[in-house]
């Protein structure tokens, strides 16, 4: 940081505790709001829901082989395979964006071409095992599956038209030799790795299984009853699993990692959560932003809102994972499920410094083009969820 | 010799430029670290994943953090 910007920080504090109406009682609610929002997730989505989730990704980021993903961008590989590996890759290569741009920009001007350069680029921030399960958890699993799937299908529909429109310049591009993360030593069988993965995902899936309606029956209410005791054979089997299958430094290499994703990623959590709530409020409780505007922009399902969610999202930078607590208070203050999806599918993925570092890969032309494609599918998509999930 | 280290300024990226930095001093090679940052440098390697090291234009290791032997043997005549 360089000195001028650390004084114009520090002036900004200063002007901002000399003169913001702290005892105004608007300022008192938002402010116990975000205290409020920032202890509901403490409770109910960080022990069980977010930490299993830092694990998964850390057992990703480590025992997937980067290499068996990666070769399939290469400038000579089919096609078909590098959409479709592109579309789901996000959710194996990138938490976080310092990933992805390096990538994105070396499967552009080496690699595959445009196209799944373009899909990978969408991909990547939007399906990562963070983001959908977290989504899933708070915003309800309806909006976590939706999320899921169009974002995959973005991706590949995002891919296909940029590579349509610009299909001429792609001879542009040199070629010449790639260097990908080497593969390592492999001890297990692909088998055991995804048993591995499969009983993490399903400690996640008992640990956060969320209480059913009141007064339901049959199979729903019984596996809520004994979550804690599938969990704990689970929990179990995973260390069984660990004893027979994986070598002490395996393990550290793990832990390290799940730990590198948490010092990352909780402390931008925290401050997402504290300013959502200091702004939107949890549901029902209204705070600084009053809920009549949040419904005039951003209720119902007009076309308005749901591109006005789109824009606002396309621009808007979300650290990885705020976009949750954010649309959480958006939500309660009045704003409709169609535009929350179309913000989700336009939000992760674009940002106005992100599009900068686009910009100078692939020129404004084609970033233009690919913003564009994507505020308008989000648009979209957030009108037909939205006359669905009303 | 001409050291580079790949990394858009992630975490690990920095923690292999402090690795390559200590064990260059160490061993009093003469050899100029340097840092690139910008994504477009970084593809022009080729190098589909960071951090990088690349040393007098040959890519050494990528998408993971060397060890210090390696770098010892990287930086060997």
């Amino acid at each position: 940081m360089k000195e001028r910007t650390k004084l114009l920080l520090i002036a900004g504090i200063f002007l901002a505790a000399y003169y913001i109406p702290w005892s105004h009682p608007v300022i008192r609610q938002s402010g116990l709001e975000a205290f409020m929002m920032l202890q509901e997730y403490a409770r109910e989505h960080v022990l069980t829901c977010l930490i299993p989730a830092f694990f998964i990704a850390g057992a990703i980021a480590v025992f997937v082989s980067q290499a068996s993903v990666l070769k399939y961008f290469g400038a000579r590989s089919k096609k078909v395979l590098s959409y479709s590996v592109a579309s789901v890759s996000g959710s194996i290569l990138a938490v976080c964006s310092c990933t992805v741009l390096p990538l994105f920009a070396g499967i552009y001007t080496r690699g595959a071409g445009i196209g799944p350069a373009t899909a990978f680029l969408y991909s990547g921030p939007a399906i990562n095992v963070l983001a959908i399960t977290l989504t899933a958890k708070v915003l309800g699993w309806q909006m976590g599956l939706a999320r899921a799937v169009g974002a995959i299908f973005f991706a590949i529909v995002t891919g296909l038209l940029m590579a349509l429109i610009f299909r001429k310049d792609d001879a542009a591009r040199t070629s010449g030799q790639i260097y990908v993360p080497d593969a390592g030593d492999k001890q297990r069988s692909l088998l055991q790795d995804s048993l591995y993965l499969l009983t993490m995902v399903l400690i996640l899936v008992f640990a956060s299984f969320s209480r059913p309606a009141a007064g339901a029956t049959g199979f729903w209410p019984m596996i809520f009853a004994y979550k804690w005791y599938i969990t704990t054979a689970f929990l179990v089997i995973l260390a069984l699993m660990l004893k027979a299958w994986f070598t002490r430094d395996e393990c550290v290499n793990w832990v390290e990692s799940t730990w590198g994703f948490m010092k990352q990623i909780f402390p931008l959590l925290i401050g997402g959560v504290l300013v959502a709530g200091f702004m939107l409020g949890r549901p029902g409780h209204p705070a600084l932003i009053p809920e009549h505007y949040v419904q005039y922009l951003l209720g119902g399902n007009s076309l308005w809102a749901n591109l006005f969610a789109s824009v606002a999202g396309a621009l808007m930078y979300f650290a990885t994972l705020t976009e949750i607590p954010i649309l959480q208070g958006l939500i309660g203050s009045g704003m409709g499920k169609g535009p929350a999806l179309a913000l989700l599918l336009a939000g992760p993925a674009l940002s106005l410094p992100n599009m900068l570092v686009i910009g100078s890969v692939m020129g404004v032309k084609k970033t233009a083009t690919f913003c564009a494609i994507i505020v308008i599918m989000s648009t979209i998509a957030g009108l037909i969820y939205g006359s669905f999930a009303g | 010799m001409d050291i580079k280290i790949l990394g858009p300024g992630c975490p690990k990226c920095q923690q292999t430029e402090k690795v390559v930095r200590g064990v260059v001093a160490e061993s009093g090679a003469d050899a100029q670290v340097e840092k690139v940052t910008d994504v477009m440098k970084i593809a022009s390697y080729g190098v589909f994943g960071t951090p990088a090291v690349v040393i007098d234009g040959e890519v050494k290791s990528v998408g993971k953090i060397p060890s210090a032997e390696e770098i010892k043997a990287w930086l060997e005549p």
